[in-house]
């Protein structure tokens, strides 16, 4: 199945990004299932620049409109997208509603395609809210993950302790009081008594989680995966409660990995941010640019030139391409078989050599700037993109044999680890993981952003939901990104590679020295950065591991305010417990392997 | 009284070069995944990396002999020195060519399934006194998997016996001067090879120490020469099988003429466990590995059965006189 030429001209001339549905309809929608609920929509000075409507509430009244989110409304809200917290004691362009913090509730209607952003302001003498763990199931550690770094409680909620944080931290560290850089703090010190503290508050506790350390026959083994296994991918660490192999319950335990990338998303300039972004999902390179120089394009309101587009998505795509790869190849290992990663570290090789001829770097290019990419494709090209293209199919066939046709593989595979569409929308799942269940929702096809929509390709899909069919998709969504970056190729626009726009980073040099308006913006834009307009903004990409996006805060400065980054992964691990339950220890591996997550993706 | 230092001489000769072998087996092995992986493998240490088991025991021999606190100390140190131990006893029954060869001892093929069978005290035993759940929980699946595939390995070459009448293996290898036995016990062979992969842990049936699972299995807790210990045992383990698959079934150092004159017989030998020895490093390189359970039920649904069935049936063609008249 080799990828079929295509020749279809890109057409850019209108724009065809996807854009949400109408916002009045929603609004009256909710009034009419809840006449006591004010729905305040948001006022011009938060100046909210994506389309996803956005209303302030009360905060007595959040669980009336979840109700009616989540379950009167016809086509009713499915998925609670992310959660999040704003600490706004320190905003300068304070709207009328926003208090001392605003907690964040994004959700997901997949039968409407619309999104709705809800947003509660609470105040520091009260820091309490209601816990919405009842509608949603995987709003438990977001909730625990803004309890854990602005301190706000949520009422009801069945276990809040930190999750990013050590147990035994101090503060909370997104505070806008709370330091960002060590050379802010005390010099760090170990004492052995406070390493066996440190020691002692990892150490496992049943009872803490509500499970019995026996039941009538046996005595259950505590089992410690982690932080350090060969197959939980990184640090990570699922404390499992066993019968025997099987497992009988499970506690992920994550946070090792956690370097507090969005508190350095307030210290960096919007441009030096970038680097930082790769780093998310690292297997991810520039398609971790992608929605963080979409949100600032946004906000600042720079259009990129066609060719810029067609390069981000010819790049973005030979990264998922990279990391489908190294899933593949891992995924066969943790099920024993040793060489197929391999062969695909070879592929992965071959491909970083392109990235490296266009970026000079490898795995984090960090290549995409603010209104464009960093430089234009090198000379010859086409030949080395052209020679990859027609290399990967064959390979990927000689694979097909050798992992995805082994019956050994199928035996441990099949029927293992299987959600269903419900259960996977249920806990926020997306990307491979929700298609694998035959739920055909891709960003790049639903809500084409640019310029996806010119692409002719396929959402591959599977039918249970379990382990193989995970991995089948990700194989056959590597055809597809071929045909893709086949169409980039055949099609490539001519033109400038990064926007002529006074935000634009690095701003064009050409005519600085002819004159003084260009020259001004250009030297306070490399010397302090850009200043982006203040205004908020959620822009979402179909990455590597499934949806992630930034939602980005300005306060008209440098420097972003408030910058949340949505991950894939983390909803991903999040239902662990439910398919690794009845498991044997073996099944879990199969199953960690299949969800394909990255920890940096976890924790940030 | 010469002929007991000649003995004891020939024992001595031939624990000294199956160390080493087995030894050297370890560069072998990563040079062939090497090469079946399109990569190098070890080639730094020497031509083409050929001392690299040398700097790979030297290393080893540094390291602090370390036995954890909470480890049972005694069964900790015992338990690798058992799994070696009676991997070399068992060559003792091994003829090697028609001179050359320890014991005939005329039960020589049960003395080679006792030795076995007592090499699985050696896993047990570390999973047990390492005090460890991984260890544990290894342990506890190479007792239930050698159990399992003890009992078939047993039946399968009773087949063997059956045509040659005897358990003494010297004997066995000059009853296939007419004709190696893989020709009439081709069922037998396929079940002694994957019971003996099973006794020897190599993947497709390293559960034990699955590394995947359960990190490095029952010898997660050890280092230094103990490990190593422990690592010899295994590659030991797959030249005895290798060896053993040779002797059984294909004619250990018999060759039908005029090969036989190329090469005297021991060289013969020799290059035949060579050949199942790269097998078993193939298999490595190309299955993934079954789940425990699945692993068991294969072991008592399709290979038991298959090995009952071979056995009545070559007692049918004996009787009958359907192999050799």
């Amino acid at each position: 199945m080799a990828a079929t030429h295509t020749n279809k001209a890109l057409d850019f001339s209108t724009k065809n990004d996807w854009q949400q549905a109408n916002v009045i309809d929603i609004y009256q929608e909710i009034i009419a299932l809840a006449p006591d609920v004010e729905l305040m929509p948001v006022t011009a000075v938060e100046n909210v620049v994506d389309d996803i409507p956005s209303f302030w509430l009360d905060k007595a009244k959040l669980c009336s409109v979840m109700q009616a989110l989540k379950h009167d409304l016809s086509k009713p809200f499915d998925m609670c997208f992310d959660l999040t917290a704003i600490d706004e004691t320190e905003r300068q362009h304070k709207a009328k509603f926003i208090s001392d913090f605003t907690v964040s509730y994004h959700l997901r209607s997949h039968a409407r395609n619309q999104d709705i952003r809800l947003k509660v302001a609470v105040s520091h003498l009260d820091k309490k809210l209601e816990s919405v763990t009842s509608f949603w199931p995987n709003a438990n550690w977001y909730e625990r993950e803004v309890w854990d770094m602005f301190g706000i409680e949520f009422i009801g909620h069945p276990y809040l302790c930190r999750i990013l944080m050590p147990k035994t931290w101090q503060g909370h560290p997104l505070l806008k009081t709370h330091p960002a850089r060590a050379t802010e703090l005390a010099p760090f010190t170990l004492p052995p008594d406070e390493q066996d503290k440190e020691q002692q508050a990892l150490k496992f506790s049943p009872e803490a989680w509500g499970m019995k350390r026996q039941n009538k026959h046996n005595d259950f083994m505590f089992l410690n995966l982690g932080p350090n296994h060969p197959s939980v991918h990184g640090a990570f660490r699922i404390v499992l409660q066993m019968d025997g192999e099987e497992i009988v319950d499970c506690v992920p335990d994550i946070g090792y990995h956690h370097r507090g990338a969005e508190k350095m998303g307030e210290r960096q300039s919007w441009h030096s941010y970038i680097p930082y972004t790769d780093r998310i999902d690292y297997l991810g390179g520039v398609m971790n640019n992608f929605p963080y120089v979409m949100a600032v394009e946004k906000l600042a309101g720079i259009t990129v030139p066609d060719r810029a587009k067609v390069i981000r998505i010819m790049t973005a795509e030979m990264f998922r391409i990279l990391s489908h790869l190294l899933f593949y190849g891992t995924f066969a290992q943790d099920i024993g078989a040793l060489s197929p990663i391999f062969y695909m570290f070879i592929d992965r090789e071959k491909l970083f050599g392109i990235i490296e001829a266009f970026t000079g770097a490898r795995m984090h290019p960090s290549w995409f700037r603010i209104g464009g990419v960093a430089h234009d494709l090198p000379q010859g090209w086409e030949k080395l993109v052209r020679d990859y293209v027609n290399y990967l199919p064959k390979r990927l066939d000689e694979y097909e044999k050798m992992v995805m046709q082994n019956a050994l593989l199928k035996k441990r595979t099949v029927d293992i680890g299987a959600y269903s569409s419900k259960e996977a929308l249920e806990w926020g799942v997306t990307g491979p993981g929700l298609r694998a269940t035959g739920y055909a929702w891709d960003m790049r096809k639903q809500r084409p952003y640019s310029g996806y929509d010119q692409f002719d390709f396929e959402v591959p899909i599977g039918h249970k939901g379990d382990c193989y069919d995970r991995c089948r998709v990700r194989v056959e969504e590597m055809r597809q990104s071929i045909r893709i970056i086949e169409q980039c190729l055949n099609n490539m626009p001519q033109g400038p590679y990064k926007a002529e726009h006074p935000q634009t980073t690095p701003p064009d040099k050409a005519r600085t020295m002819q004159d003084i308006d260009t020259l001004i913006p250009h030297f306070v834009n490399v010397t302090w950065g850009p200043v982006i307009p203040a205004g908020e903004v959620a822009t979402f990409v179909e990455a590597t591991k499934g949806i992630m996006g930034y939602h980005l805060i300005s306060d008209g400065s440098t420097m972003s305010y408030r910058t949340r980054i949505r991950t894939p992964s983390f909803a991903h691990l999040q239902m662990l417990p439910l398919i690794s339950k009845g498991q044997m220890v073996a099944d879990l591996i199969a199953t960690l392997g299949s969800i394909d997550y990255v920890m940096a993706d976890v924790d940030r | 009284m010469i002929e007991l230092v000649f003995k004891l001489l020939e024992i001595v000769l031939i624990i000294a070069l199956l160390i080493p072998i087995a030894a050297m087996l370890v560069w072998v092995e990563r040079r062939m995944i090497g090469i079946w992986q399109d990569r190098l493998g070890p080639n730094r240490v020497g031509p083409i990396g050929i001392l690299q088991s040398v700097a790979d025991l030297l290393k080893i021999l540094g390291k602090e002999d370390w036995v954890p606190p909470f480890s049972d100390r005694l069964v900790f140190i015992l338990a690798p020195v058992i799994g070696a131990v009676c991997v070399l006893m068992s060559f003792a029954v091994m003829p090697f060519s028609p001179s050359i060869g320890v014991s005939d001892l005329n039960i020589g093929l049960l003395f080679f399934l006792a030795m076995a069978s007592l090499a699985v005290y050696s896993v047990v035993l570390a999973g047990w006194a390492s005090n460890s759940k991984y260890a544990l929980l290894g342990g506890m699946r190479a007792a239930a998997q050698t159990v399992s595939y003890e009992v078939f390995m047993g039946l399968s070459v009773m087949g063997v016996v059956l045509l040659t009448g005897t358990f003494n293996l010297r004997e066995i290898v000059l009853a296939q001067q007419e004709g190696w036995f893989i020709q009439t016990q081709f069922v037998g062979f396929i079940i002694f090879l994957i019971a003996g992969i099973a006794e020897s842990h190599r993947l497709p049936f390293d559960l034990p120490e699955a590394e995947t699972e359960l990190t490095a299995g029952f010898h997660t807790e050890y280092s230094g020469l103990k490990f190593a210990l422990f690592f010899l045992g295994e590659y030991l383990g797959v030249t005895l099988i290798s060896a053993m698959s040779v002797v059984l079934f294909f004619g250990g150092w018999l060759m039908p003429e005029p090969l036989a004159s190329w090469l005297p017989p021991l060289l013969w030998f020799i290059l035949k466990v060579f050949l199942f020895v790269l097998f078993f490093i193939l298999l490595r390189t190309s299955l993934p590995r079954p789940r425990f359970d699945q692993l068991l039920s294969f072991g008592w649904k399709y290979m038991l059965p298959l090995a009952l069935f071979n056995l009545l049936l070559t007692a049918v063609f004996k009787l009958t006189g359907g192999f050799y008249g």
